[in-house]
């Protein structure tokens, strides 16, 4: 990054003219049963140090030994993200002192990563926006220091956890964008099962490089360093809380020290971590522990074979073919069980002019009944063919909406089959018009001086008259025909 | 006597029934109580555990129980192999009081062969020097001429052996630290090819340098603890997956045709003129016994110091961040806060010379810097690898001096470098990640020993045990003795 210029101290301009450039580094922890460089395992909530062995000690003569598996989550990831993948890739030590880093140093990547030029596709406004990736890389994590009153701890169990690092390049332009990356990247690796990416648990964590500078500027302003933003909210309230200060401090003529500071959720505020000065010199160098990391055309065919159609390509899918509205295409690419359930449920429905339906449907009665039983779509009770069933009796008239939405929360409740529901309970719709006829001219017969007030211009009781209909057929009458009906019989 | 025997004469009468593995023990054990007070080799014996092992050897032959080809034969360890139960210090206060719970690779192969360990050597602190001087316990004398030196950083095994306190040992070598050692003492040592020996279980100098190897008093001893200590391990990602041949059925006397290449930089310089003519007649034997001597050049050798003191202190100053006293040796007193702590525990913790290494380290690694010094200095390791791989279109070993003097007087190298021109003949093997062997090829008038070192073509120990084995028969020194010791 550019060192700051006099930019930051020219006259006073409207916070309008400020641009915020954004890059964001997220790590995301992979999901390998053991370490990534021991055979020790990964648990989330062990008790303390007991995920440990002589490796993940740092012990005086230990060696780290590559876990595969986690190249193979890292590889997935860059396939997904059509990075660029080096053949050959090496882990460098990253030298630091703190009690929570066993070796004196992290084994990660420098400049030899695993992944280079990829991107991201984000769902904003509806459509896609396309993130440069500068890179992803593989690294070891760190243990975690615990602080109890005047005593800290050292928990080592997360030490050695595998992480990929996804670093995006300095164009994001709002808060709201940077918290879009994340539940993109989110979606993306649970999509693959490249990581559970349980923010609460820190399996997916979030560092923000964030700057302003003049709209129409080339140049990028100073920047700073903000850590800890573990949920998406966060990285957007501390993001924007970045932005505002940083644009508070240009417009009163200061100017932004280049320095790393810490994101306190609680407190909605950020404080100064380390200045610039305080900045570790990490001395990078190749880790001579471990032999470059041989990336063949055998394991990048087999990945690329293995990779199913990506969240962002089916947004674009559901929109286009199937006519969903962007949102709902959104919160169904959201979690991949749930679009597959889409999927299977579209698979099973004749004619490719249901999307919207099914969307509805499964947005709407599926997920709320899941929901209020605490179940995830995994445990739902309604096979993706049941519900097809279902909307295509709504659909053909068999039954009405409401009838329907009934029929699904028994079927839901008893796992009945939906036609054996309406049969038994005869609530097929009326869509007979004689039938129907009759019904009405006995309604409107019954009622005449709302007929006569109706024909007098009263047109609020025409909703009455549906409402007579539907109770003498128990809800059965078909909506549209009755009010057809009722039209001619009222005579307007 | 058993002290003097062979490691490959005691296995045997072990096997045989001739002698015990606890007489053999118990034989040791009194020797080091009445030498090594005044030696200095040992930082631990182990004689309880040494027996009980022992004992254990001998049960399982009155059981009929197979053995191993070490079974019963005591050996001592340099203090960089991490023993499980039994104190590891690296000869540093750092890690004073440090009691591993694991057995590094090479002392759990070790012990499955059958051998009996003694104890832990004395060395330079981290294997950093060429004398043993850098020891924080103690001193360990020259068995030969107890105002000299042992050579270093495997001091304590050259010493040892040489003064038959172990039949036989291990030491490290990073950039000569057993072939100089053995030079110095009069014993074989063998560093073998980069990858050959795990390094799970070496506390780690430079991780791209260090090999662990034999000290040994005969050719046939090194070659017997080569083989069982040799091969790949899952634990090292930088083992070698290869096969490990039947070293001792190399040792055929046999070296007819062998080109054995006479490298013009080593016989140059500042080379003492009893080594230089000691070493030239150890050619004469070759030449003798049927090989062909071959005038070669390696260029770049002059490289390699300077190569090697950046390499070395860089990867040191990496290897070594994770002694901060927290969670092994001695957390400092009195610390203020932890960058305090960490601070006072390194500064008392560690040594002058390990200190040293560290700074030079930490400054070739510096942001800005790793282009002009640690990758200049690999792009120097490359030259110096080209050189030999030119040289094996030639020839088959290499023959050289082990080092330009014999044992050197307590405190005679004022300065660092002096004592780093010490080791200019043997790290050119590591930067290579060759293998190399010293042998003794005669004695000084002083009485001091001199060693040849022959290098090898990557994987190829077996002729160099063989030429070594050829020079050793010849010179006929085995039976020659330090004075006052025998």
């Amino acid at each position: 990054m550019t060192a700051p210029d006099t930019h930051d101290t020219e006259p006073t301009a409207a916070a309008s003219e400020w641009e915020p450039v954004i890059g964001l580094e997220v790590h995301v922890q992979l999901a390998t049963k053991s370490k990534a460089f021991s055979a020790s395992a990964v648990e989330f909530g062990a008790p303390p140090n007991s995920l440990t062995d002589p490796t993940v000690l740092g012990l005086p003569g230990t060696l780290p030994v590559f876990n595969r598996a986690a190249l193979e989550l890292a590889l997935k990831l860059g396939v997904a993200t059509e990075s660029k993948i080096r053949a050959r890739s090496r882990f460098a030590r990253k030298h630091y002192f703190y009690p929570d880093l066993p070796k004196g140093y992290q084994i990660s990547q420098y400049d030899e990563p695993l992944c280079e030029d990829g991107h991201l596709d984000l769902i904003l406004g509806g459509e896609l926006r396309r993130v440069k990736l500068q890179r992803i890389h593989l690294e070891e994590d760190a243990g975690k220091n615990m602080h109890v009153g005047a005593v800290s701890h050292v928990d080592l169990n997360r030490a050695g956890v595998p992480l990929c690092e996804v670093v995006t390049a300095p164009e994001l332009r709002s808060a709201e964008e940077a918290a879009e990356f994340m539940r993109a990247l989110h979606r993306l690796v649970r999509w693959l099962d490249i990581s559970e990416a349980d923010m609460e648990k820190g399996q997916m964590r979030c560092d923000a490089n964030v700057s302003v500078r003049r709209v129409g500027e080339d140049r990028l302003g100073t920047r700073t360093e903000l850590k800890n933003i573990n949920s998406f909210r966060f990285v957007q309230n501390a993001v924007e809380h970045e932005i505002a200060r940083q644009i508070r401090i240009l417009d009163g003529g200061g100017r932004i020290e280049q320095e790393t500071r810490l994101w306190d959720a609680v407190a909605g505020t950020s404080a100064t971590m380390r200045t610039k000065e305080e900045a570790n010199d990490y001395r990078y160098f190749p880790d001579p522990d471990l032999p470059p990391m041989v990336v063949d055309g055998n394991m990048m065919g087999s990945i690329l074979r293995s990779l199913p159609e990506l969240p962002a390509a089916r947004f674009t899918r559901y929109v286009r073919e199937h006519g969903l509205s962007p949102d709902d295409a959104r919160t169904i690419i959201s979690d991949r069980p749930l679009a597959e359930y889409f999927e299977a449920v579209v698979k099973a429905h004749p004619g490719d002019r249901s999307g919207r339906m099914i969307a509805n449907w499964m947005l709407t009665e599926l997920l709320g009944a899941l929901n209020a039983d605490g179940k995830d779509i995994g445990e739902s009770p309604v096979a993706p063919a049941t519900l097809s069933e279902l909307i295509r009796m709504v659909e053909d008239g068999t039954i009405s909406g409401k009838i329907g939405k009934e029929v699904f929360e028994e079927t839901f409740k008893t796992g009945e089959a939906p036609k054996a529901i309406v049969e038994r309970r005869g609530v097929q719709q009326i869509s007979d018009e004689a039938a129907l006829w009759e019904i009405v001219d006995k309604v409107v017969g019954a009622n005449p001086k709302q007929a006569e007030a109706y024909a007098a211009g009263k047109d609020g009781l025409f909703g009455f008259f549906v409402g007579q209909v539907m109770k003498a057929t128990q809800g059965r009458a078909n909506p549209v025909i009755t009010s057809d009906l009722l039209h001619k019989r009222l005579g307007r | 006597m058993t002290e003097w025997l062979t490691a490959t004469e005691t296995a045997r009468r072990i096997a045989a029934g001739e002698l015990t593995a606890v007489k053999a023990v118990d034989a040791y054990l009194a020797r080091i109580a009445k030498h090594d007070g005044e030696l200095g080799a040992y930082l631990a014996v182990d004689a309880e555990g040494a027996r009980a092992q022992a004992a254990s050897i001998d049960a399982a032959r009155a059981a009929s129980a197979p053995l191993g080809p070490l079974a019963g034969v005591p050996i001592a360890l340099k203090d960089v192999l991490v023993t499980r139960g039994l104190a590891t210090t690296a000869a540093s206060q750092i890690l004073g009081g440090w009691i591993p719970p694991y057995d590094g690779t090479a002392v759990q192969k070790l012990r499955n062969a059958g051998a009996v360990i003694l104890g832990k050597l004395n060395c330079d602190e981290f294997a950093m020097g060429s004398s043993t001087e850098n020891s924080a316990y103690k001193k360990t004398k020259n068995p030969w001429d107890g105002s000299r030196v042992p050579g270093g950083s495997s001091g304590g095994s050259s010493s040892a052996v040489a003064a038959a306190l172990c039949s036989a040992s291990l030491g490290t070598d990073t950039g000569g630290s057993i072939r100089q050692p053995a030079a110095f003492c009069g014993c074989v040592g063998i560093k073998p090819t980069y990858g050959r020996v795990s390094r799970w279980g070496v506390v780690a100098f430079a991780s791209s340098l260090d090999q662990v190897g034999p000290l040994a008093r005969s050719v046939a001893d090194a070659a017997l603890l080569l083989e069982v200590i040799c091969g790949f391990d899952p634990h090292d990602s930088t083992s070698l997956d290869e096969p490990v041949p039947d070293f001792r059925k190399a040792l055929t006397g046999d070296i007819a045709g062998l080109r054995v290449g006479i490298p013009a930089e080593y016989f140059a310089g500042a080379i003492d003129d009893e080594v230089r003519s000691a070493v030239q007649r150890a050619a004469a034997i070759l030449q003798e016994k049927g090989a062909e001597l071959v005038d070669i050049s390696l260029p770049h050798t002059e490289l390699a110091l300077p190569a090697y003191y950046v390499v070395a202190p860089a990867e040191a100053s990496s290897n070594l961040a994770r002694y901060d006293g927290i969670r092994f040796g001695k957390a400092a007193e009195g610390a203020r806060d932890l960058l305090d702590l960490y601070q006072r525990s390194r500064g008392q913790g560690f040594g002058p010379e390990v200190k040293r290494r560290i700074m030079v380290g930490t400054y070739a690694l510096r942001s800005g810097y790793y282009d002009a010094y640690y990758k200049k200095a690999q792009q120097i390791r490359a030259l110096i690898k080209r050189d030999f791989d030119k040289a094996w279109q030639h020839v088959d070993v290499v023959l050289t001096p082990t080092t330009p003097t014999a044992a050197f007087r307590f405190g005679s190298k004022s300065s660092p470098v002096d004592m780093y021109l010490a080791d200019v003949f043997t790290l050119s093997c590591n930067l290579a990640g060759l293998p190399g062997i010293s042998v003794p090829c005669g004695f000084t008038t002083d009485g001091l020993p001199i060693g040849a070192q022959l290098l090898g073509k990557p994987l190829d120990e077996a002729t160099l045990l063989r030429t070594a084995h050829v020079i050793e028969s010849a010179v006929g020194l085995a039976d020659r003795r330090p004075k006052g010791l025998a």
